[in-house]
């Protein structure tokens, strides 16, 4: 009886077996060739920037740019290095203190807001909101004239503060909604265990949020480093312009030396990029803790 | 170590909600006082209110003779044990439970020489370097105790401690909490939806109900004679058989009627109860499963007043065995009775549709069996009998 009985409950398993792959397959080619486009679309200008970067002057020339190079060459990218040095340490000046200091001030004001309240708290929050929604070029006007007025040190250390000032609604946000995931009984219990606000955020609180600084400082080190438009109104000195504005003006005034201009553009964005690499999973990693379980 | 009293405390939340609705109630010294209701009832916002991490909005907290409404928490020198443990992730076994000594900047080899106290104390000595992710549900909880134990505080509040273990390990560490608590002799409120927990720990037994208090008293008294039908209906697993009655008077000699049902009251419980007053009149009849009791082993009765039950379903629980019967009387529906069982109650009732369900305790070893006819003795001296108007429980 049971040897018999047990062979039909496999059979209606089948069919979808082997129904599924087929199926899946297309479904499978049809993700892949969607992918492979998409990819493409954003792929192509970069290969054009790519190739003209390795291409001497007069080869450079928007006519060929699908082009191979037919000589390799170093020399727009050795160009690129020597005329963007000085520009690139001005950036790193300005990019590191400013990414620290914004993300830090983003940290305590995200634990204050979601795990340390007081009244009111939700107002303030609301109007730091708010400023992530004012684009730059409605302050640009006020901004440069407060400096002026308030005699702000100029060149760089004026640049980074508008950037840390301008950094702390969104850093404030990210962190937030990442505090918000921490259960309120472990800043309560460390209530109980006697720490006060800045303990409580100093031993417990701030060890438990790596994930939050990582994202909080790759979004601020990448927005902060590609920022032009700060960086051209309130710094006047060349020599302390960031890469951003420094790069803007490889242009040549009678020929555009293309090849220049593209290594130029790769080697501003390279940094970036690094980070990125370096802690990419991280940033993946952090934006699911923050938003996911928030 | 100190008393904690209540005085007239209220809790009203910005939304207008009011948790707690005065509150007052004494906790003596070295006392394990147990809070118990259903959930929802307030019991968990009465006790954040004693640590500090809820406002109070009227009345006043005293904790060893002083006034602390507005004393901040890390200053009322009291430890909690929340529910979920609420363990430092990052922090070693260790670290965890040195964390409020090290905020007092006490002297390191102190520190070392109590963690390490604390921990033979709670069998952790092996687990010391341990993070919490890698200790199981039992562990954890043992870490939060000791958090709480290291440093002799003046009194322990417990929140739910023991809702997230397994059944075993309830029943296991009970006993432990219970045991250290009379050895350290620490004032000790203690949190907990379950009835259980509060009949086999407390010193005594506070019920909240809506933010109210019931009931306040041993756990036997609060067993024994529960002051209304919300009490009746919380305390006791199974719960209180509860129907509604009607009291007989006959040339002095006081009967219950439960339908079909003529049971004699004893004298001295007439009496006590001034039954006499309610005559002719309904009230709500209780008595608790184990006084209605079957055969024993030798098919003799205990009691001298027998009822005779068809048995409509069989809970055997191996120590002992729980018979199912109806009795032909109108189930006695109450708010109280709902909010105390979260109204099982009614759902058992739509399912016999007629009569009351009773539950008696029977010999483990009887065979009884669905559709049996069984004779049961009632216990009469134990009768409950509950006004239905008030809910109160009438005591004359």
């Amino acid at each position: 009886m049971s040897t018999t009985a047990a062979p039909p409950t496999s059979v209606p398993v089948r069919p979808t077996v082997t129904r599924k792959p087929v199926g899946r397959v297309s479904a499978l080619g049809f993700k892949y060739l969607a992918l492979v486009f998409f990819a493409m679309a954003v792929l192509t200008p970069l290969y054009i920037v790519l190739v003209a970067s390795f291409k001497g002057t007069a080869e450079a020339d928007p006519s060929n740019a699908w082009a191979l190079p037919d000589v390799w060459t170093f020399d727009a990218w050795r160009q690129a290095w020597d005329q963007l040095l000085p520009n690139l340490k001005n950036s790193l000046y300005l990019v590191i203190p400013a990414t620290l200091i914004s993300t830090v001030l983003g940290s305590l004001n995200g634990f204050v807001l979601s795990r340390w309240r007081f009244p009111g708290s939700d107002v303030v929050f609301l109007f730091l909101l708010f400023g992530m929604f004012i684009p730059y070029q409605a302050v640009m006007i006020p901004l440069a004239q407060l400096f002026a007025d308030v005699d702000f040190p100029t060149g760089i250390p004026r640049l980074a503060f508008a950037h840390i000032v301008y950094g702390i609604p969104i850093t404030t946000l990210i962190f937030r909604s990442y505090y918000a995931t921490i259960p309120e009984e472990l800043i309560e219990a460390a209530r109980m265990d006697r720490a006060g606000m800045l303990r409580t955020y100093w031993s417990v609180v701030l060890p438990l949020s790596a994930p939050a600084f990582v994202v909080t400082a790759i979004w601020q080190f990448t927005s902060i480093w590609n920022d032009f438009l700060f960086a051209v109104f309130l710094i006047t000195d060349p020599s302390k312009w960031p890469v951003t504005v420094a790069l803007n003006n490889t242009t040549g005034s009678l020929v555009t030396p293309y090849n220049l201009q593209m290594s130029a553009a790769l080697l501003a964005s390279l940094p970036t990029l690094v980070v990125y690499i370096l802690l990419g999973r991280y940033f993946i990693r952090g934006l699911m803790a923050g938003s996911l379980k928030g | 170590m100190a008393e904690i009293v209540l005085d007239h405390l209220n809790k009203r939340f910005p939304n207008g909600f009011e948790a707690v609705k005065d509150l007052s109630f004494e906790i003596a010294e070295a006392e394990l006082l147990v809070l118990v209701g259903p959930s929802g009832c307030g019991k968990t916002t009465a006790l954040r209110m004693v640590a500090g991490l809820e406002d109070i909005s009227s009345g006043d907290l005293f904790i060893g003779g002083r006034r602390v409404n507005d004393v901040p928490e890390k200053d009322r020198d009291i430890a909690m044990v929340f529910q979920n443990y609420a363990l430092y992730p990052h922090m070693t076994v260790a670290q965890n439970i040195a964390f409020s000594l090290k905020l007092a900047k006490r002297p390191k080899a102190e520190i070392k020489k109590r963690v390490e106290e604390t921990a033979r104390l709670l069998s952790l000595e092996a687990l010391l370097d341990r993070r919490p992710k890698q200790l199981s549900g039992g562990q954890r909880q043992r870490v939060a105790m000791g958090r709480a134990i290291i440093r002799e505080p003046k009194a322990f509040l417990m929140d739910e401690p023991l809702s997230n273990l397994d059944a075993q390990l309830r029943v296991h560490m009970r006993g432990e909490i219970e045991a250290l608590q009379k050895r350290l002799g620490v004032t000790t409120v203690y949190v907990t939806h379950d009835q259980v927990e509060a009949m086999t720990m407390g010193d005594r037994v506070a019920v909240l109900r809506s933010g109210e208090l019931q009931q306040i008293d041993t756990p036997t008294n609060v067993y024994d004679r529960p002051v209304n039908l919300f009490v009746a209906g919380f305390m006791g697993s199974p719960p209180m058989n509860l129907a509604r009655a009607t009291i007989e008077a006959d040339s002095g000699r006081i009967a219950v009627r439960l339908g079909s049902l003529a049971i004699p009251v004893p004298d001295e419980v007439a009496r006590d109860r001034k039954l006499e007053e309610w005559a002719g009149r309904e009230v709500i009849a209780g008595i608790r499963p184990e006084d209605l009791e079957g055969p024993r082993e030798d098919g003799t009765l205990v009691g001298s007043v027998k009822i005779e039950a068809t048995i409509d379903r069989v809970e055997a629980l191996g120590s002992n065995l729980l018979g199912f019967f109806t009795v032909d009387a109108e189930p006695a529906t109450s708010k109280g009775i709902a909010e105390a069982t979260g109204g099982d109650l009614e759902e058992v009732a739509l399912i016999t549709r007629e009569g009351t369900p009773f539950c008696g305790t029977f010999e483990p070893r009887s065979a009884i069996r669905l559709g049996d006819r069984v004779d049961v003795s009632v216990d009469t001296r134990r009768l409950h009998f509950f006004d239905p108007e008030s809910e109160a429980a009438i005591r004359g």
